[in-house]
Protein backbone atom coordinates (compact mmCIF):
# COMPACT_ATOMS: atom_id res chain seq x y z
CA UNK A 1 0.00 0.00 0.00
CA UNK A 2 2.90 2.47 -0.01
CA UNK A 3 1.76 3.33 -3.37
CA UNK A 4 -1.55 4.47 -1.81
CA UNK A 5 -0.17 7.71 0.68
CA UNK A 6 -2.38 10.45 1.67
CA UNK A 7 -0.57 12.32 -0.76
CA UNK A 8 -2.09 10.93 -3.61
CA UNK A 9 -5.48 10.89 -1.63
CA UNK A 10 -8.43 11.72 -3.99
CA UNK A 11 -6.64 11.33 -7.13
CA UNK A 12 -6.50 7.49 -8.29
CA UNK A 13 -7.08 5.68 -11.37
CA UNK A 14 -5.33 6.31 -14.67
CA UNK A 15 -7.16 9.22 -17.25
CA UNK A 16 -6.63 7.52 -20.65
CA UNK A 17 -5.63 10.16 -22.91
CA UNK A 18 -8.39 11.10 -25.81
CA UNK A 19 -6.11 10.31 -28.44
CA UNK A 20 -5.74 7.06 -26.99
CA UNK A 21 -9.12 6.27 -26.99
CA UNK A 22 -9.81 7.46 -30.57
CA UNK A 23 -6.77 5.59 -32.15
CA UNK A 24 -8.25 2.50 -30.42
CA UNK A 25 -11.37 2.83 -31.34
CA UNK A 26 -10.36 3.22 -35.11
CA UNK A 27 -7.98 0.18 -34.92
CA UNK A 28 -11.44 -1.72 -33.64
CA UNK A 29 -13.56 -0.27 -36.42
CA UNK A 30 -10.86 -1.34 -39.44
CA UNK A 31 -10.19 -4.59 -37.99
CA UNK A 32 -14.16 -5.40 -37.95
CA UNK A 33 -13.74 -3.93 -42.07
CA UNK A 34 -10.82 -6.34 -42.01
CA UNK A 35 -12.74 -9.85 -40.31
CA UNK A 36 -15.66 -9.48 -42.94
CA UNK A 37 -13.25 -9.28 -46.18
CA UNK A 38 -11.29 -12.34 -44.77
CA UNK A 39 -14.40 -14.23 -45.58
CA UNK A 40 -14.40 -12.94 -48.80
CA UNK A 41 -10.92 -14.68 -49.43
CA UNK A 42 -10.87 -18.82 -49.16
CA UNK A 43 -8.21 -20.00 -46.44
CA UNK A 44 -9.84 -23.60 -46.05
CA UNK A 45 -9.65 -24.40 -42.80
CA UNK A 46 -7.61 -21.44 -41.53
CA UNK A 47 -10.45 -18.88 -41.86
CA UNK A 48 -11.34 -19.86 -38.41
CA UNK A 49 -8.26 -19.31 -37.49
CA UNK A 50 -8.10 -15.81 -39.09
CA UNK A 51 -11.24 -15.00 -37.95
CA UNK A 52 -10.05 -15.72 -33.95
CA UNK A 53 -6.89 -13.85 -34.62
CA UNK A 54 -8.61 -10.77 -35.33
CA UNK A 55 -11.41 -11.25 -32.76
CA UNK A 56 -8.45 -11.71 -29.98
CA UNK A 57 -6.39 -8.63 -31.23
CA UNK A 58 -9.49 -6.23 -31.00
CA UNK A 59 -10.52 -7.94 -27.61
CA UNK A 60 -6.94 -7.47 -26.27
CA UNK A 61 -7.16 -3.65 -27.62
CA UNK A 62 -10.84 -3.10 -25.45
CA UNK A 63 -9.28 -5.30 -22.23
CA UNK A 64 -5.62 -2.68 -22.60
CA UNK A 65 -7.20 0.49 -23.03
CA UNK A 66 -10.94 0.63 -22.83
CA UNK A 67 -10.90 -1.41 -19.74
CA UNK A 68 -7.66 0.38 -18.47
CA UNK A 69 -5.69 -3.38 -18.17
CA UNK A 70 -2.53 -1.74 -19.50
CA UNK A 71 -2.83 0.89 -16.61
CA UNK A 72 -4.24 -1.54 -14.04
CA UNK A 73 -2.88 -3.60 -11.12
CA UNK A 74 -1.26 -6.86 -12.40
CA UNK A 75 -3.69 -9.38 -10.14
CA UNK A 76 -6.65 -7.73 -12.38
CA UNK A 77 -4.76 -9.38 -15.34
CA UNK A 78 -4.48 -12.55 -13.44
CA UNK A 79 -7.89 -12.87 -12.56
CA UNK A 80 -9.18 -11.98 -15.90
CA UNK A 81 -6.72 -14.33 -17.83
CA UNK A 82 -7.39 -17.06 -15.36
CA UNK A 83 -10.96 -17.10 -16.75
CA UNK A 84 -9.43 -17.57 -19.54
CA UNK A 85 -7.24 -20.39 -19.16
CA UNK A 86 -9.68 -21.95 -17.20
CA UNK A 87 -12.80 -21.94 -20.47
CA UNK A 88 -9.55 -23.22 -22.71
CA UNK A 89 -8.97 -25.96 -21.16
CA UNK A 90 -12.59 -26.77 -20.57
CA UNK A 91 -13.26 -26.48 -24.41
CA UNK A 92 -9.76 -28.50 -25.23
CA UNK A 93 -10.42 -31.58 -23.18
CA UNK A 94 -14.53 -31.46 -23.80
CA UNK A 95 -13.46 -31.44 -27.75
CA UNK A 96 -10.43 -34.19 -27.04
CA UNK A 97 -13.51 -36.18 -25.15
CA UNK A 98 -16.39 -36.07 -27.90
CA UNK A 99 -13.34 -36.62 -30.39
CA UNK A 100 -12.56 -39.87 -29.16
CA UNK A 101 -16.02 -41.14 -28.64
CA UNK A 102 -17.04 -39.79 -32.10
CA UNK A 103 -16.49 -43.69 -33.86
CA UNK A 104 -18.30 -44.91 -31.47
CA UNK A 105 -21.22 -42.89 -32.12
CA UNK A 106 -23.79 -44.71 -33.80
CA UNK A 107 -27.31 -43.73 -34.60
CA UNK A 108 -29.81 -45.80 -33.48
CA UNK A 109 -27.85 -47.52 -30.99
CA UNK A 110 -27.51 -47.14 -27.36
CA UNK A 111 -26.07 -50.43 -24.98
CA UNK A 112 -28.54 -51.54 -22.55
CA UNK A 113 -28.20 -50.22 -19.13
CA UNK A 114 -26.99 -52.89 -16.50
CA UNK A 115 -29.93 -54.33 -14.11
CA UNK A 116 -33.06 -54.04 -16.82
CA UNK B 1 -23.32 4.99 3.22
CA UNK B 2 -22.49 8.50 4.39
CA UNK B 3 -20.33 7.71 7.34
CA UNK B 4 -19.12 10.71 9.17
CA UNK B 5 -15.67 10.36 11.24
CA UNK B 6 -15.55 12.25 14.19
CA UNK B 7 -11.99 12.43 13.58
CA UNK B 8 -12.38 14.40 10.44
CA UNK B 9 -15.05 16.79 9.80
CA UNK B 10 -14.23 17.11 5.83
CA UNK B 11 -14.68 13.37 5.87
CA UNK B 12 -15.09 12.27 2.03
CA UNK B 13 -19.20 11.08 1.90
CA UNK B 14 -18.30 8.24 -0.21
CA UNK B 15 -15.48 6.73 1.27
CA UNK B 16 -17.05 4.12 3.67
CA UNK B 17 -15.55 3.59 7.25
CA UNK B 18 -13.12 0.52 6.71
CA UNK B 19 -11.26 1.82 3.71
CA UNK B 20 -8.13 4.02 4.94
CA UNK B 21 -8.42 6.22 1.76
CA UNK B 22 -10.50 6.50 -1.23
CA UNK B 23 -7.92 4.94 -3.26
CA UNK B 24 -7.95 1.75 -1.68
CA UNK B 25 -11.78 1.76 -1.56
CA UNK B 26 -11.27 2.10 -5.86
CA UNK B 27 -9.13 -0.67 -5.87
CA UNK B 28 -11.33 -3.13 -3.82
CA UNK B 29 -14.20 -2.67 -5.91
CA UNK B 30 -12.22 -2.92 -9.05
CA UNK B 31 -10.81 -6.29 -8.00
CA UNK B 32 -14.59 -7.28 -6.86
CA UNK B 33 -15.74 -6.36 -10.24
CA UNK B 34 -13.04 -7.73 -11.97
CA UNK B 35 -13.63 -11.47 -10.12
CA UNK B 36 -17.39 -11.05 -11.68
CA UNK B 37 -16.32 -10.20 -14.71
CA UNK B 38 -14.19 -13.37 -14.49
CA UNK B 39 -17.54 -15.26 -13.56
CA UNK B 40 -19.38 -14.09 -16.57
CA UNK B 41 -16.50 -15.54 -18.54
CA UNK B 42 -17.10 -18.87 -16.94
CA UNK B 43 -20.44 -18.88 -17.97
CA UNK B 44 -20.27 -17.31 -21.34
CA UNK B 45 -17.30 -20.55 -21.76
CA UNK B 46 -20.21 -23.50 -21.45
CA UNK B 47 -21.84 -21.78 -24.45
CA UNK B 48 -18.42 -21.57 -26.49
CA UNK B 49 -17.86 -25.28 -25.66
CA UNK B 50 -21.11 -26.25 -26.46
CA UNK B 51 -20.45 -24.70 -29.77
CA UNK B 52 -17.18 -25.57 -30.61
CA UNK B 53 -18.57 -29.04 -30.34
CA UNK B 54 -21.27 -28.97 -32.64
CA UNK B 55 -19.29 -27.52 -34.83
CA UNK B 56 -15.88 -30.10 -34.66
CA UNK B 57 -19.24 -32.64 -35.48
CA UNK B 58 -21.28 -31.08 -37.79
CA UNK B 59 -19.23 -28.65 -39.59
CA UNK B 60 -21.87 -28.92 -42.55
CA UNK B 61 -24.70 -27.22 -40.12
CA UNK B 62 -23.16 -24.15 -39.57
CA UNK B 63 -21.87 -23.86 -42.75
CA UNK B 64 -25.52 -24.64 -43.88
CA UNK B 65 -27.44 -22.18 -41.51
CA UNK B 66 -24.94 -19.47 -41.12
CA UNK B 67 -26.64 -18.39 -44.51
CA UNK B 68 -29.88 -17.31 -42.97
CA UNK B 69 -28.11 -14.47 -40.84
CA UNK B 70 -27.42 -11.21 -42.19
CA UNK B 71 -24.11 -9.99 -42.26
CA UNK B 72 -24.65 -6.75 -42.85
CA UNK B 73 -27.21 -6.56 -39.90
CA UNK B 74 -24.59 -7.86 -37.81
CA UNK B 75 -21.80 -5.64 -39.34
CA UNK B 76 -23.64 -3.07 -38.03
CA UNK B 77 -24.12 -4.22 -34.54
CA UNK B 78 -20.64 -4.89 -33.86
CA UNK B 79 -20.00 -0.90 -35.39
CA UNK B 80 -22.61 -0.19 -32.97
CA UNK B 81 -21.61 -2.16 -29.57
CA UNK B 82 -17.72 -0.99 -30.52
CA UNK B 83 -18.98 3.01 -30.49
CA UNK B 84 -20.78 2.37 -26.95
CA UNK B 85 -17.49 0.85 -25.99
CA UNK B 86 -15.85 4.40 -27.22
CA UNK B 87 -18.90 6.78 -25.53
CA UNK B 88 -18.30 4.44 -22.45
CA UNK B 89 -14.74 4.75 -22.06
CA UNK B 90 -15.18 8.43 -23.04
CA UNK B 91 -17.47 8.84 -20.42
CA UNK B 92 -15.28 7.38 -17.69
CA UNK B 93 -12.39 9.70 -18.83
CA UNK B 94 -14.56 12.93 -18.36
CA UNK B 95 -16.02 11.73 -14.65
CA UNK B 96 -12.32 10.92 -14.02
CA UNK B 97 -11.60 14.97 -15.20
CA UNK B 98 -15.13 16.11 -13.70
CA UNK B 99 -16.22 17.41 -16.76
CA UNK B 100 -20.24 17.25 -15.97
CA UNK B 101 -21.98 17.56 -19.07
CA UNK B 102 -19.86 15.65 -20.97
CA UNK B 103 -20.37 12.76 -18.77
CA UNK B 104 -23.72 13.13 -18.62
CA UNK B 105 -24.01 13.47 -22.46
CA UNK B 106 -21.83 10.15 -23.35
CA UNK B 107 -23.17 7.73 -20.91
CA UNK B 108 -27.26 8.97 -22.77
CA UNK B 109 -25.12 7.83 -25.77
CA UNK B 110 -24.41 4.84 -24.55
CA UNK B 111 -27.74 4.27 -23.32
CA UNK B 112 -28.77 5.28 -26.93
CA UNK B 113 -26.25 2.78 -28.30
CA UNK B 114 -27.62 0.18 -26.50
CA UNK B 115 -31.11 0.60 -27.87
CA UNK B 116 -29.98 0.69 -31.45
CA UNK B 117 -28.35 -3.03 -30.92
CA UNK B 118 -31.42 -4.19 -29.69
CA UNK B 119 -33.62 -2.88 -31.92
CA UNK B 120 -31.70 -4.25 -34.81
CA UNK B 121 -31.29 -7.59 -32.82
CA UNK B 122 -35.74 -7.08 -32.96
CA UNK B 123 -34.96 -7.13 -36.45
CA UNK B 124 -33.00 -10.31 -36.96
CA UNK B 125 -34.75 -12.33 -34.48
CA UNK B 126 -38.23 -11.25 -35.74
CA UNK B 127 -37.61 -12.47 -39.27
CA UNK B 128 -36.01 -15.77 -37.86
CA UNK B 129 -39.47 -15.90 -36.07
CA UNK B 130 -41.28 -16.12 -39.04
CA UNK B 131 -39.35 -17.79 -41.27
CA UNK B 132 -39.38 -20.66 -39.09
CA UNK B 133 -35.86 -20.65 -38.25
CA UNK B 134 -35.94 -21.69 -34.52
CA UNK B 135 -34.61 -24.59 -32.19
CA UNK B 136 -35.40 -28.14 -31.32
CA UNK B 137 -39.30 -29.26 -32.64
CA UNK B 138 -40.05 -25.13 -33.37
CA UNK B 139 -38.04 -25.13 -36.39
CA UNK B 140 -40.60 -25.63 -39.19
CA UNK B 141 -38.33 -24.03 -42.40
CA UNK B 142 -39.57 -25.45 -45.18
CA UNK B 143 -36.22 -26.98 -47.52
CA UNK B 144 -35.58 -23.96 -49.79
CA UNK B 145 -36.68 -24.80 -53.52
CA UNK B 146 -34.86 -27.51 -55.84
CA UNK B 147 -33.05 -29.04 -52.89
CA UNK B 148 -33.65 -32.02 -51.09
CA UNK B 149 -32.83 -33.38 -47.46
CA UNK B 150 -29.92 -35.50 -46.93
CA UNK B 151 -30.21 -39.00 -46.47
CA UNK B 152 -29.41 -40.51 -42.76
CA UNK B 153 -26.54 -41.64 -42.43
CA UNK B 154 -25.26 -45.13 -43.07
CA UNK B 155 -25.51 -47.36 -40.04
CA UNK B 156 -22.62 -49.80 -39.59
CA UNK B 157 -23.72 -52.83 -37.00
CA UNK B 158 -23.43 -52.11 -33.46
CA UNK B 159 -20.27 -53.57 -31.77
CA UNK B 160 -20.56 -57.06 -30.20
CA UNK B 161 -20.28 -56.76 -26.17
CA UNK B 162 -17.35 -57.55 -24.52
CA UNK B 163 -17.28 -61.22 -22.59
CA UNK B 164 -21.04 -60.57 -22.40
CA UNK B 165 -20.37 -57.43 -19.73
CA UNK B 166 -21.77 -54.93 -22.15
CA UNK B 167 -23.72 -57.01 -24.00
CA UNK B 168 -27.16 -55.00 -25.28
CA UNK B 169 -30.88 -56.06 -25.25
CA UNK B 170 -31.28 -54.20 -28.52
CA UNK B 171 -30.60 -55.77 -31.61
CA UNK B 172 -27.61 -54.52 -33.77
CA UNK B 173 -29.04 -51.95 -35.56
CA UNK B 174 -27.95 -52.43 -39.25
CA UNK B 175 -31.12 -50.93 -40.26
CA UNK B 176 -29.59 -48.48 -42.65
CA UNK B 177 -29.72 -48.71 -46.25
CA UNK B 178 -27.95 -51.79 -47.92
CA UNK B 179 -25.36 -51.02 -49.99
CA UNK B 180 -25.09 -47.53 -49.63
CA UNK B 181 -21.50 -46.03 -51.61
CA UNK B 182 -19.82 -43.41 -49.27
CA UNK B 183 -20.76 -40.48 -49.89
CA UNK B 184 -18.02 -38.70 -49.79
CA UNK B 185 -16.46 -40.61 -52.45
CA UNK B 186 -19.39 -40.27 -54.91
CA UNK B 187 -20.70 -36.48 -55.22
CA UNK B 188 -24.61 -37.10 -55.13
CA UNK B 189 -26.19 -36.27 -58.15
CA UNK B 190 -29.50 -34.46 -58.63
CA UNK B 191 -30.36 -31.52 -56.73
CA UNK B 192 -28.12 -30.12 -54.09
CA UNK B 193 -28.90 -31.99 -50.10
CA UNK B 194 -29.06 -29.93 -47.43
CA UNK B 195 -27.76 -30.70 -44.25
CA UNK B 196 -30.21 -32.82 -41.60
CA UNK B 197 -30.57 -31.04 -37.56
CA UNK B 198 -30.16 -28.04 -38.60
CA UNK B 199 -32.11 -26.84 -36.09
CA UNK B 200 -29.32 -27.15 -33.45
CA UNK B 201 -27.48 -24.26 -34.99
CA UNK B 202 -30.46 -21.62 -34.01
CA UNK B 203 -30.16 -23.46 -30.86
CA UNK B 204 -26.70 -22.39 -30.30
CA UNK B 205 -27.59 -18.87 -32.15
CA UNK B 206 -30.60 -18.39 -30.27
CA UNK B 207 -28.88 -19.07 -26.51
CA UNK B 208 -25.86 -17.54 -27.32
CA UNK B 209 -27.25 -14.46 -28.40
CA UNK B 210 -30.05 -14.25 -26.32
CA UNK B 211 -27.64 -14.36 -23.40
CA UNK B 212 -25.75 -11.91 -24.71
CA UNK B 213 -29.07 -9.60 -25.10
CA UNK B 214 -30.06 -10.10 -21.89
CA UNK B 215 -26.45 -8.73 -20.46
CA UNK B 216 -27.10 -5.64 -23.12
CA UNK B 217 -30.13 -4.97 -20.85
CA UNK B 218 -28.19 -5.29 -17.98
CA UNK B 219 -25.86 -3.25 -18.77
CA UNK B 220 -28.17 -0.35 -20.07
CA UNK B 221 -30.39 -0.18 -16.39
CA UNK B 222 -27.38 -0.05 -14.82
CA UNK B 223 -26.09 2.58 -16.83
CA UNK B 224 -29.59 4.47 -16.35
CA UNK B 225 -29.26 4.15 -12.69
CA UNK B 226 -25.18 5.57 -13.20
CA UNK B 227 -26.89 8.22 -15.48
CA UNK B 228 -29.45 9.39 -12.68
CA UNK B 229 -26.72 10.27 -10.43
CA UNK B 230 -24.21 11.69 -12.66
CA UNK B 231 -27.11 14.06 -13.48
CA UNK B 232 -27.51 14.79 -9.50
CA UNK B 233 -23.38 15.12 -9.79
CA UNK B 234 -22.53 12.64 -7.76
CA UNK B 235 -19.35 11.83 -9.52
CA UNK B 236 -15.54 13.53 -10.18
CA UNK B 237 -12.41 13.15 -10.26
CA UNK B 238 -12.11 11.97 -6.59
CA UNK B 239 -15.63 10.00 -7.05
CA UNK B 240 -15.98 8.03 -10.18
CA UNK B 241 -15.72 4.22 -8.97
CA UNK B 242 -19.35 3.15 -9.96
CA UNK B 243 -18.69 4.79 -13.57
CA UNK B 244 -15.66 3.18 -13.89
CA UNK B 245 -17.33 -0.71 -12.82
CA UNK B 246 -19.86 0.01 -14.95
CA UNK B 247 -18.25 0.58 -18.04
CA UNK B 248 -15.78 -2.58 -17.04
CA UNK B 249 -19.38 -4.51 -17.66
CA UNK B 250 -20.47 -2.47 -20.52
CA UNK B 251 -16.60 -3.27 -22.20
CA UNK B 252 -17.35 -6.81 -21.29
CA UNK B 253 -20.54 -7.27 -23.23
CA UNK B 254 -18.91 -5.75 -26.15
CA UNK B 255 -16.01 -8.63 -25.54
CA UNK B 256 -18.73 -11.04 -26.16
CA UNK B 257 -19.86 -9.89 -29.13
CA UNK B 258 -16.96 -9.16 -30.31
CA UNK B 259 -16.59 -13.36 -30.34
CA UNK B 260 -19.90 -14.22 -31.48
CA UNK B 261 -20.08 -12.06 -34.27
CA UNK B 262 -17.58 -14.09 -36.88
CA UNK B 263 -18.24 -17.38 -35.00
CA UNK B 264 -21.78 -16.73 -36.03
CA UNK B 265 -22.14 -14.56 -38.60
CA UNK B 266 -18.56 -14.93 -40.76
CA UNK B 267 -18.75 -19.02 -41.01
CA UNK B 268 -16.48 -19.71 -44.04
Amino acid sequence: MTAYTHATHGAHGHVVPATVLLAVWGALMALTVLTVAATWVDLGAMNLVVALAIATVKAALVVLYFMHMRYDRPFHAIVFVGSLAFVALFVIFALLDTAAYRPEMIPDYAPAMKGR
Amino acid sequence: MSHTSPHDAAHDPHLAHHFPDAATQFEAGKLGMWIFLATEILLFGGLFCAYAVYRAHHPEIFIYAHQFLDKVLGGINTAVLIISSLTMAWAVRAAQLGHQRALVRLLTATIALGFVFLGIKYVEYEHKWKEGLLPGTRFTHPLPEGTTASPPAPVEPAPVGVAGEEATTIPPAARGPAGLADPAAAPPAGPPRVPRNVQIFFGIYFTMTGLHALHVIAGMITLMWILRRARRGEFGPRYFTPVDLAGLYWHLVDLIWIYLFPLLYLIH
